[in-house]
């Protein structure tokens, strides 16, 4: 019943797939991040006008589908002369959705911190960008970490949803040699094992990556 | 070639809503229900039901659910049964949203404090007694915002099922773009519809998360 060696066959698909997997997830999250973050700062010092396109934005990508957005971004935004590519509309539509949940996130954390932390930055003549970017946002990020993972790990699986407008990642790869070998059932279980491994493996790098690399080994 | 008005989009677009609100009302029933199931069996059983259970919830989460709707898609069908989207549909988001309602209940019956089970056994209640009269009644308030939360998740990823060929909102606005080519105003129409159903009830789950967080 099971035909396996389809997947032998399209090895050469399958890693082509999954590096572009891979690419999108990391691209689209660090640019995500970037902009939840720098959100996240301006809804809670901006001016009120600022907080109010923020809350707008939010809400807006929080509120529809992530495939309605892609398919807007690629073909509504190419149909008003702004033509972007498969990859950079992937990228573009992972980073601005990422963005407005990001943004949610951080800001929770960042409200969490405590006043003290703003005085003893100002007393040690930090101005306010140095008191964000040192003070505030590590141990807003730790705060909220296991939130944010799981943001991140929604997002990787999102990737899939590229395929809708012909990004070759992983589902495209599994898509295109189960239409070639009608080999469907082995070729979408086998990426789904894929997938399980895939988010299996990023939410260990990033419980590894941010204490690491992001606030340090203190429990807030 | 018959020509589309703005006002004749809208008005498909309008009438493909039911379709989108069944499939999502579908994966609420049928995956709060396997759900229920799910939490109880993880409440009652043993270590290895709660291992079987926590993969399912793995698997779940773990996967897109793009890729869940084409295994079973393609998975009934090795069965030799003729799957129509809407069977295909209605097993994957039920499937789906069990593993997350499990997944977040349980997370609400283990917040309440271990003294209420202590002193509900104390007062010799039963197992059932206990979950009916102590637990359930105060996780069952803990667990409204979140379960909100998923409702929204739900009705947005019913989006994907269009990517099977179920004919919803979003299929609705692919087929009518192929028609008149302007998918800038008809995605902007479906990204509205779909906001006018969740943006409220995103409203209600945030005034119920206000509401429970001073109670508590």
């Amino acid at each position: 019943m099971f035909e396996l060696s389809v997947l032998v066959d399209g090895w050469r698909m399958f890693l082509e797939g999954l590096l572009l997997t891979i690419f999108l997830t990391i691209v689209g999250c660090s640019i995500g991040m970037l902009i939840g973050a720098s959100c996240a700062w301006a809804s809670v010092n901006g001016s009120r006008w600022l907080k109010a396109v923020i809350q707008v934005y939010v809400e807006v990508f929080r509120n529809t589908p992530f495939i309605v957005q892609l398919f807007f971004i690629f073909f509504g935004l190419a149909s008003i002369n702004f033509r972007l590519g498969a990859i950079a509309s992937s990228i573009l539509a992972l980073a601005i959705n990422l963005g407005a949940y990001a943004c949610e996130i951080c800001r929770a954390g960042i409200l969490a911190t405590p006043k003290g932390q703003y005085e003893a930055a100002a007393s040690l003549s930090l101005n306010r960008f140095q008191t964000f970017i040192y003070v505030v946002i590590p141990p807003a990020l730790a705060r909220v970490w296991p939130a944010l993972v799981s943001q991140l790990i929604i997002m990787l699986l999102a990737t899939s949803v590229c395929s809708q407008v012909s990004a070759e990642e992983l589902f495209y790869a599994s898509n295109l040699i189960s239409s070639q070998t009608f080999r469907s059932f082995e070729a979408f279980g086998f990426v789904t094992i894929l997938y399980l491994l895939l988010a299996m493996a990023f939410r260990r790098f990033l419980f590894w990556f941010g204490p690491a690399f992001i606030f340090g080994k203190v429990k807030f | 070639m018959t020509t589309f008005s703005n006002w004749d989009v809208i008005r498909n677009l309008f009438f493909s809503l039911p379709w989108t609100l069944a499939l999502s009302l579908i994966a609420f029933i049928g995956g709060g229900l396997i759900g229920f199931l799910l939490l109880l069996a993880r409440l009652i059983g043993n270590k290895y039901v709660e291992m079987l259970i926590r993969g399912y919830v793995q698997v779940f989460q773990g996967t897109p659910v793009l890729m869940q709707l084409f295994l079973v898609y393609f998975g009934i069908a090795l069965f030799g049964i003729q799957v129509s989207p809407l069977l295909a549909a209605t097993v994957c988001y039920s499937l789906y949203a069990s593993a997350f309602f499990a997944e977040t209940w349980h997370g609400c019956v283990k917040s309440i404090p271990q003294g209420q089970w202590e002193a509900s056994s104390s007062l010799s209640f039963n197992f059932s007694q206990q979950l009916r009269y102590i637990i359930f009644p105060v996780a069952l308030r803990i667990s409204l915002p979140p379960t909100i939360g998923l409702m929204v998740q739900i009705i947005k990823n019913t989006s994907l099922a269009s990517v099977i060929g179920f004919v919803e909102l979003t299929r609705t606005g692919q087929m009518i773009t192929n028609i008149t080519y302007e998918p800038f105003f008809v995605y902007g129409m479906v990204s509205l519809f779909y906001f006018s159903i969740c943006f409220p009830i995103s409203l209600i789950g945030k005034s119920l998360e206000n509401k429970y967080r001073f109670i508590q």
